[in-house]
C-alpha cells in the first residue's frame, strides 16, 4: 500500500481545516462585535446550506420547507427561552422540527418527488397562517418578545452547530446510509429492489436535516428581541439556501459551504447597499445560475483542476 | 412445498390485461425458462412477484408464505433478486459500490461493511468485473453493465433469481458464457427463472418451460414437450427465424 | 337561506377563478412540465395592471383582461422561449427537467415580484367597480359579472382544448412528446405556446381578482400554494380535474369563510393532507 506523502492534497485541506477552526473558534475575543454577527450569519447560512444539502444532494429530491423548519425553530426559542436553560430550548427546537418533519416525509415520500416539493413549498404558508391563528387566539397579539443571548453565546452555539452539521453529513456521506441515499437519487426503484428500505431511509434523512434548521432557528431567535410570524415563516429562508447550494455545486460539502460562505457575505453587502433590489439580484442569479452553471462554483473549479491533472476518478 | 407459487395472477393496465389469471409454480433447484411473444406478459409477471406491482386480483406465495402485500425491499431481503429487462445501474457511483448495494442492505440480515465488501468483490469475480470496480458504472459497456446488475442481485444472497432477458445483444460465445454462469449459480442453491428470446440458450439449459401469450399461460412442461407442442408452435416458435 | 345562496354564489365565483388559476398551472405542468411556482406573481401581474389602467386611464377592468390576457401570454411564450426550453435541452431527463426548471421559477419568483416591488411598491391598492347590488339581491353586481366572465372563458378555453387542431395538438404533446413530434407537431412551440396560455390564464384571473378584492405585490404566493393543491387534487396533468378541484375548492372556501375566514389556508391544507393519505391520484389522475 502506497503511504499518503506529509504534503498529500488531503493532509493540505485537513491541515486547513484545522486552521480555519481554530480561528473561528478564537474568533470573539480578536474583533468586534460586528464582525461576530456577520459571521453568525454566516455561520448560520452554512448550517441551512449543508442541512438541505445532506438530503438534497444525493437523492435529488427538492423540499422547500427549509423556512418551516427554521420558524419552529424560532418560535420554539421565542415561548421557551424565558424559562428554560438556552442549550435545552435549542435541543427541543430540533426535536419538535424532527416530528414535523417525519410527519412530513411519511405522508409524501411515499409518492412521486413532485408531491413532496409541492408539500413542502406550501408548509411554510400554513405554518405561517397556523402559528398567526395560534397566537392570535392565545395571546391576542401578532408577535412575540424573545428573552435573549448576548452575541457571543449565539456565535458559540451556531458555530457548534455548524461542526455538528459539517461532521453528520460527512458521516452521512461514507456511511451505508449515504450509498443507500445515492442510489435512490440513481435509481429509485432499483434501490428498493436491492433491498433498500427507499421510504424509511428518505424520511428518517429528511427529517433529520430538519433538525439542524430548526436548532439554527433557535439559535438566530436569541439575537433578536422580537419576531413574528412574518418573520419567522419567511421564504427568503428556503429561497436562499436552495441558491447558495445550486451555485456552490452539490456533488460534494465543500460547494455548499463556499456557496453559503459567498453568497450570505455577498448579502449583507447587497442588503445595504441595493435594499430594495437585492432578492431580485438573487433571484436573476438563480435562473442564470440553472441555466449557465448548473454544477456551480464547485463543480467549476473541479472541472478546471482536473484539467489540468488529466484523467478521472469516481467519486466515492 | 414449492419455492415460489402463484394463484389467479392477473394485472390490467386500462384496457389492457397485461397478466390475466396465471397459476404458476418453482420447485427448489430449477432452472425455469419464461417465454412468449413479445407484450406476452413476462415482464409484467416478473414486477408482479417483485412487488414492483401488485396483482389485482391474485396472490403469489414465497416458501408457503402470502408475500403479495409486501413491499420490493422486503422481497429482496427475503431472498428473491432480480435484473431488469433495461438495465437499472447507479450510473455515477463506482462499480463495487452499485454491487454493495445488493450486499449490504438485500441480505436480509445484519452484515458488517467488510463482509459486504468482500461479498461483493466476490460477486464482481463471478461476473468477470473486478477489473473495472472503482469506474463509475455509467462508464461500463451495456453488456458489462448487465453483468453489474448480476452481480447485484447476486450479492444480495438471493435463493431465487429472476433473470429477464440477460442474453438479450449478446454475441454466441458470450451467450455460452451466460448458461455456463446461469448453471453455476444453479449449483450453488440458487434457483432460476429467466425469461429469454434467445431460444438455443433457453432449450439447452431449462429443466421447465412455462409459455405466456396475450397475458395467459398457454403451455407448461419441459423444453422437448414445448417444442412439439403445436399451440406453442404457432404463437411463439413459429415466428422464429433464428436458431 | 340567504346566507345559502350568498355563500354558494361567492363559492362558485372564487371556485370559477380557482379554476382558471390552477387550469393554468395544470397546462404548464402536465404539459410542459414546468412546476411554475411563479404562477401568482403572473396573477399579481394582471391584477396590477388592471389596477393600474383602471385607476390612471379610468379603463374598464372586464375589458382589461384584453390586454392583460396576451400580455401575460406572451411573456409566458419568452419565457418559455429563453429560459425552460434551454433547460429542457441541457436535462438528461424528464426528472431532471422538472427539478431544474422549478428552481427557475422559483427564481422568477422573485425577479418578478421584486420588479413589481421595485415599480409599485408595498402598499396594498383597491379600487371599486360595480360595487353596486343588484336590486333584490344582496349581491354586488361586479361578483356576478365576474362570475360570468370566468365562465365565458373557461368555456371558450375547453372548446379550444376540445375542438381545435391546436388544441389537440397540446393534448397530443401532453400525452406523448415524442410521437407528436413524429407526426409532425412542433413540439417545442406547443409546449412554449401552452406555457403562455397558463400564464395568460393567471393574468385573466389576476385581473377579475383586482375587481373583488384589494391587490399588492405580495399576493401571488398565497395562489400558487392555492392552485398547486387544486392541481393534485384534480389530478396531475389533467386540465379538466383541475377545473373540477378549483370549484370544490372554491365552494369550500367559501363556506368556512363564512363562520371563520382565518381557518381558510388551514382548511385547504387539511384536504391537502387527506388527500394525499386517501387518494394522491386526485379526482381525475390516472
Amino acid at each position: 500500500m502506497k503511504r499518503t506523502s506529509p504534503l498529500s492534497s488531503r493532509n493540505i485541506s485537513l491541515a486547513l481545516l484545522g486552521i480555519v477552526f481554530v480561528l473561528l473558534a478564537i474568533l470573539p475575543q480578536l474583533t468586534e462585535a460586528y464582525i461576530v454577527v456577520l459571521l453568525s450569519d454566516i455561520l448560520k447560512f452554512i448550517v441551512l446550506t449543508v442541512a438541505w444539502v445532506i438530503f438534497a444532494g444525493p437523492t435529488g429530491y427538492i423540499s422547500l420547507a427549509s423556512a418551516a423548519f427554521y420558524g419552529v425553530g424560532l418560535y420554539t426559542a421565542a415561548i421557551l427561552n424565558a424559562d428554560m436553560p438556552f442549550p435545552l430550548v435549542v435541543i427541543l427546537a430540533g426535536v419538535f422540527c424532527f416530528i414535523v418533519a417525519l410527519g412530513v416525509g411519511a405522508l409524501t415520500l411515499r409518492l412521486k418527488g413532485v408531491y413532496f416539493t409541492i408539500f413542502t413549498f406550501g408548509l411554510v404558508q400554513l405554518l405561517y397562517y397556523a402559528v398567526a391563528e395560534v397566537e392570535r387566539i392565545a395571546t391576542g397579539k401578532r408577535g412575540r418578545f424573545v428573552s435573549t443571548e448576548n452575541t457571543e453565546t449565539v456565535y458559540y452555539a451556531m458555530f457548534i452547530l455548524t461542526v455538528l452539521v459539517l461532521v453528520t453529513a460527512v458521516l452521512i456521506r461514507r456511511s451505508r446510509h449515504g450509498l443507500a441515499l445515492r442510489s435512490i437519487g440513481e435509481y429509485e426503484q432499483a434501490a428498493e429492489h436491492s433491498g433498500v428500505n427507499v421510504i424509511w431511509t428518505k424520511v428518517l434523512v429528511f427529517a433529520g436535516s430538519s433538525v439542524f434548521m430548526g436548532m439554527a432557528g433557535a439559535i438566530v431567535a436569541t439575537r433578536r428581541a422580537y419576531i413574528d410570524p412574518g418573520i419567522a415563516f419567511d421564504l427568503n429562508v428556503t429561497f436562499m439556501p436552495v441558491l447558495m447550494a445550486i451555485l456552490g455545486g452539490m456533488t460534494n460539502l465543500i460547494g455548499p459551504v463556499i456557496g453559503a460562505a459567498v453568497f450570505a457575505y455577498l448579502g449583507e453587502f447587497l442588503l445595504t447597499r441595493l435594499p430594495d433590489l437585492y432578492m431580485l439580484v438573487f433571484g436573476a442569479v438563480m435562473v442564470l445560475a440553472i441555466l449557465f452553471f448548473p454544477q456551480g462554483l464547485w463543480g467549476l473549479l473541479a472541472q478546471g483542476w482536473s484539467k489540468l491533472r488529466g484523467g478521472r476518478r469516481a467519486p466515492a | 412445498m414449492h419455492l415460489l407459487e402463484g394463484q389467479g395472477v392477473t394485472r390490467q393496465f386500462g384496457g389492457l390485461t397485461a397478466v390475466s389469471d396465471v397459476d404458476f409454480y418453482v420447485d427448489q433447484g430449477e432452472i425455469v425458462g419464461l417465454i412468449g411473444p413479445n407484450g406476452a406478459g413476462k415482464t409484467t409477471l416478473f414486477n408482479l412477484i417483485s412487488a414492483a406491482l401488485k396483482p389485482k386480483p391474485g396472490k403469489i406465495f414465497y416458501k408457503e408464505r402470502d408475500i403479495t402485500p409486501l413491499p420490493a425491499y422486503k422481497i429482496c431481503r427475503m431472498g428473491i433478486a432480480r435484473t431488469f429487462q433495461t438495465v437499472k445501474i447507479f450510473p455515477n457511483v463506482p462499480v463495487l459500490r452499485n454491487v454493495m448495494v445488493g450486499s449490504l442492505f438485500g441480505t436480509g440480515r445484519r452484515i458488517s461493511s467488510a463482509e459486504a465488501q468482500s461479498k461483493a468483490e466476490e460477486a464482481l469475480e463471478f461476473v468477470e468485473l473486478s477489473s473495472v470496480k472503482d469506474l463509475p458504472a455509467g462508464d461500463l459497456t451495456l453488456a458489462q453493465q448487465k453483468r453489474l446488475e448480476l452481480a447485484r442481485a447476486l450479492a444480495s444472497d438471493p435463493e431465487l433469481l429472476l433473470l429477464d432477458e440477460l442474453m438479450a445483444g449478446l454475441t454466441p460465445t458470450e451467450v455460452t458464457e451466460a448458461m455456463e454462469a446461469i448453471t453455476q449459480i444453479r449449483s450453488r442453491g440458487v434457483t432460476v427463472v429467466m425469461i429469454e428470446h434467445v431460444m438455443q440458450a433457453i432449450m439447452k439449459i431449462s429443466d421447465r418451460i412455462i409459455v405466456l401469450d396475450y397475458g395467459k399461460k398457454i403451455a407448461e412442461g419441459t423444453p422437448a414437450e414445448m417444442a412439439a407442442n403445436p399451440q406453442v408452435i404457432e404463437v411463439y416458435l413459429g415466428e422464429e427465424c433464428d436458431a | 337561506m340567504g346566507a345559502a345562496r350568498d355563500i354558494i354564489i361567492a363559492g362558485l365565483l372564487l371556485g370559477g377563478i380557482y379554476a382558471l388559476i390552477a387550469a393554468g398551472l395544470s397546462l404548464q405542468y402536465g404539459v410542459a412540465r414546468v412546476l411554475n411556482v411563479a404562477h401568482g406573481e403572473f396573477i399579481m401581474i394582471g391584477a396590477f395592471i388592471t389596477w393600474w389602467l383602471f385607476t390612471n386611464v379610468s379603463f374598464d377592468p372586464l375589458i382589461s383582461i384584453v390586454i392583460t390576457g396576451p400580455v401575460t401570454f406572451v411573456l409566458g411564450i419568452l419565457l418559455y422561449r429563453f429560459v425552460y426550453r434551454k433547460i429542457m435541452v441541457d436535462s438528461p431527463t424528464i426528472e431532471v427537467f422538472e427539478g431544474k426548471s422549478m428552481l427557475a421559477a422559483f427564481g422568477m419568483l422573485y425577479v418578478v415580484q421584486n420588479i413589481a416591488r421595485w415599480i409599485w411598491g408595498s402598499n396594498t391598492y383597491a379600487y371599486q367597480y360595480m360595487a353596486t347590488s343588484v336590486t333584490g339581491a344582496r349581491i354586488p353586481l361586479n361578483r356576478l359579472v365576474a362570475l360570468g366572465v370566468v365562465v365565458v372563458v373557461a368555456a371558450a378555453f375547453y372548446v379550444f382544448l376540445s375542438h381545435t387542431r391546436l388544441g389537440k395538438a397540446i393534448r397530443a404533446s401532453a400525452l406523448d412528446p415524442t410521437t407528436a413530434g413524429l407526426v409532425g407537431v412542433n413540439v417545442y412551440r406547443v409546449l412554449g405556446i401552452c406555457f403562455g396560455l397558463g400564464l395568460a390564464m393567471a393574468g385573466i384571473a389576476g385581473s377579475l381578482l383586482s375587481i373583488l378584492y384589494s391587490v399588492n405585490t405580495s399576493m401571488g404566493l398565497g395562489y400558487t400554494v392555492i392552485a398547486l393543491i387544486v392541481v393534485v387534487l384534480g389530478g396531475l396533468g389533467s386540465i379538466q380535474g383541475a377545473f373540477i378541484g378549483g370549484i370544490f375548492l372554491g365552494l369550500m372556501s367559501s363556506l368556512v369563510s363564512y363562520f371563520q375566514p382565518s381557518m381558510t389556508m388551514i382548511a385547504y391544507y387539511v384536504v391537502f393532507i387527506l388527500l394525499l393519505l386517501i387518494r394522491p391520484k386526485g379526482i381525475m389522475g390516472k
